[in-house]
């Protein structure tokens, strides 16, 4: 009896071995499957990048970046797209970012567990999940025609401010919802009225992960492209929107908020649809230009949230 | 006697709080304001629509395979671009699910922290490039590869952009679902190792149950970003609407139609200019029921630790 039991024991361990040995197996096949799967995405799309890059190189001249676009692909530059990108983003911060922080701060630390809170918890978390095409339609039937502000500087920075507001607004709360509640009773202890807590201390202590989210939101409305065309946009203008600060008093002026423009990624999709080749080189290089300029945003954010996180030990 | 010296500072409490509430209430507005664009959204689709549907019946837009706003005998079946929509989304998911899901369960249950840490920007940095830069790479780079494969690919076609589409949404899924498997608490797995489990059975058969709200609602973002997408189609699929189901068609999807128009002359009021906010009505419940049907199967599948 006892040599049979051992004697199936031992036909057992055999076989548990086996079973060991083939579930190690699947185990170094996955972990190599999961390897091979980041490193040909990763290779993947850094061959599409520098394919990029090197089609593009030839037009990374100053002069790419001082010409209007032209019908001669040789001439072609990216001026009125780098400027309309440029004054676009400069609306779309102004509005998106105040709008956004205020919001955030209201929903962390002001708003009570009722109805109107919990309406506006889940609209800010499906406007995230709205099409970006949809914030062009709504852009195109409210500013553009309701409100008349036409195809201008104006309505483009407003369209991408609501585009970038729910990322600008969650990336707030997850800044605020970090500090600890008794940052917020010391200063209350102190007498601090409510307001005071959150501007000298909350705001204070949270702008890294605000300052990530603005970037990173910021970085996003560079390249959108569709909401853009939806409004309208025209896609060859070869004049400049009047600046925006002049050496004359008031020094500032505001027209370029009506003006005309195109947008690096509009100017970008002109030149793919184009079936000559000389302008798949320009699109190829205003291409590597939104990518580059994005890159450095997002790396920096990222980078900035890194030592943010790495830098705080309450 | 000490009432005396506080009243001058219990004086400024009234002023305090007005300003107190006035902040609040100026906080409030700006948190209202999402409702108010949400809101916004819904009155300028419904509205410019309604008189779209005056001179298309219900009926005719959702049965009638032609969509030709622009010829003589005008056809408004939506049906012939949410076919486009679908078939790329189809090809993106196809791509994305399997890529995605296996880099999600790698970096979470099988990459050192070194590995990890290296990924996760790298994916955080994809996630942020350019539709319109994806949309060169389908047509320039792709859709010239796949022909070398199967010549008779036409340079506009829906299997291209579909697997762009796909590479693109990848980090999305990888970084949501990664985010929930990390979110499984450590006890789980110990467990798990504690009975002799290898790496790949925890991660399978107690991790990926475990965090399965998560990785389902990864799966949703993945399929409402890919109904969505438009610039890789727009520049990649041709724009003529199709109603074909063949990803080496080339075809219109919902939001391509919409750039076709917008890049044209806009009649403010005309059909044309009507049909946009139909068909961004259409694509728009499209986009909210996938995300009903996400939520609800986050709440059935919700696992409490």
């Amino acid at each position: 009896m006892t040599i049979k039991t051992s004697k199936k024991t031992a036909v057992d361990v055999n076989a548990i071995r086996r079973l060991i040995k083939k579930h190690k197996k699947n185990d170094l096949m996955f972990a190599a499957l999961g390897m091979f799967v980041i490193a040909s995405l990763t290779i993947t799309l850094i061959i599409l990048f520098l394919d990029l890059v090197l089609d593009g190189y030839p037009k990374f001249t100053l002069d790419f970046f001082t010409n209007f676009p032209s019908r001669r692909a040789a001439r072609a530059g990216i001026l009125s797209a780098w400027v309309g990108s440029s004054l676009v983003l400069l609306v779309t911060f102004f509005v998106a970012v105040p709008l956004g922080i205020a919001a955030g701060i209201y929903l962390e630390e002001y708003a009570k567990k009722n109805w109107i809170s919990d309406i506006i918890e889940i609209n800010v978390s499906n406007l995230a999940g709205v099409p970006s095409i949809i914030y062009g339609l709504l852009a195109l039937g409210l500013f553009v025609y309701s409100f008349g502000l036409g195809q201008s500087i104006l309505t483009a920075g407003l369209t991408l401010a609501l585009l970038m507001l729910p990322i600008v607004i969650v990336s707030t709360r997850e800044a605020i919802r970090a500090i600890p509640i008794h940052i917020r009773e010391a200063a209350y202890a102190v007498g601090a009225t409510k307001w005071q807590v959150v501007l000298h201390h909350v705001v204070q202590y949270s702008y890294g992960g605000i300052l990530t989210g603005v970037i990173i939101g910021m970085a996003r409305a560079i390249g959108e492209t569709a909401p853009v065309i939806t409004i309208g946009a025209l896609t060859f203008i070869a004049f400049l929107p009047p600046s925006p600060v002049s050496i004359d008093p008031p020094f500032l002026n505001f027209a370029w908020l009506n003006a005309g423009f195109t947008v690096l990624p509009i100017q970008m999709f002109n030149w793919i649809s184009r079936p000559q080749h000389a302008f798949h080189i320009n699109a190829a290089a205003t291409g590597a230009v939104i990518i580059i300029l994005t890159a450095m945003m997002n790396g920096f954010a990222i980078k900035l949230r890194y030592n943010v996180r790495k830098k705080i030990k309450w | 006697m000490s009432e005396t010296t506080i009243s001058p500072q219990l004086a400024k409490k009234f002023s305090r709080n007005l300003i107190e509430r006035l902040i609040e209430f100026g906080l409030l507005c700006s948190a209202a304001f999402a409702v108010l664009i949400t809101a916004a959204i819904v009155f300028v689709l419904v509205s410019e629509a309604i008189p779209f549907f005056q001179h298309v019946s219900l009926y005719d837009f959702f049965t009638d395979t032609v969509w030709t706003p622009n010829y003589s005998i005008k056809h408004y079946g939506i049906l012939a671009l949410v076919s486009g929509t679908l078939t790329t989304t189809f090809i993106a998911l196809f791509v994305a699910i399997p890529l995605g899901t296996i880099t999600a369960i790698y970096l979470s249950e099988f990459a050192s922290h070194k590995v990890r840490e290296t990924i996760k920007p790298i994916l955080e940095l994809l996630v942020g490039v350019p539709t319109v830069v994806f949309g060169y790479f389908a047509l320039m780079m792709v859709t010239p590869l796949l022909q070398k494969i199967y010549p008779d690919l036409t340079t506009f076609n829906m299997l291209g952009p579909g697997i762009v589409m796909g590479i693109m949404i990848v980090p999305y899924i990888a970084s949501v679902a990664e985010d929930s498997m990390r979110a499984v608490p450590m006890a789980m797995r110990e467990g798990a190792y504690a009975m002799g489990a290898t790496r790949f059975q925890t991660a399978v058969r107690v991790i990926t149950p475990a965090a399965i709200s998560g990785i389902v609602a990864a799966y949703i973002l993945a399929i409402s970003r890919a109904v969505g997408e438009t610039m890789i189609v727009a520049i990649a699929a041709g724009q003529q609407p199709n109603f074909t189901f063949n990803p080496v068609e080339s075809a219109a999807t919902i939001t391509s139609y919409i750039v076709s128009v917008a890049l044209g002359d806009l009649e403010h009021g005309g059909i044309g200019y009507q049909s946009i906010f139909a068909a961004g009505l259409t694509l728009l419940l499209m986009t909210l029921s996938f995300n009903i049907v996400g939520h609800m199967a986050r709440k059935k599948f919700a696992e409490r630790y």
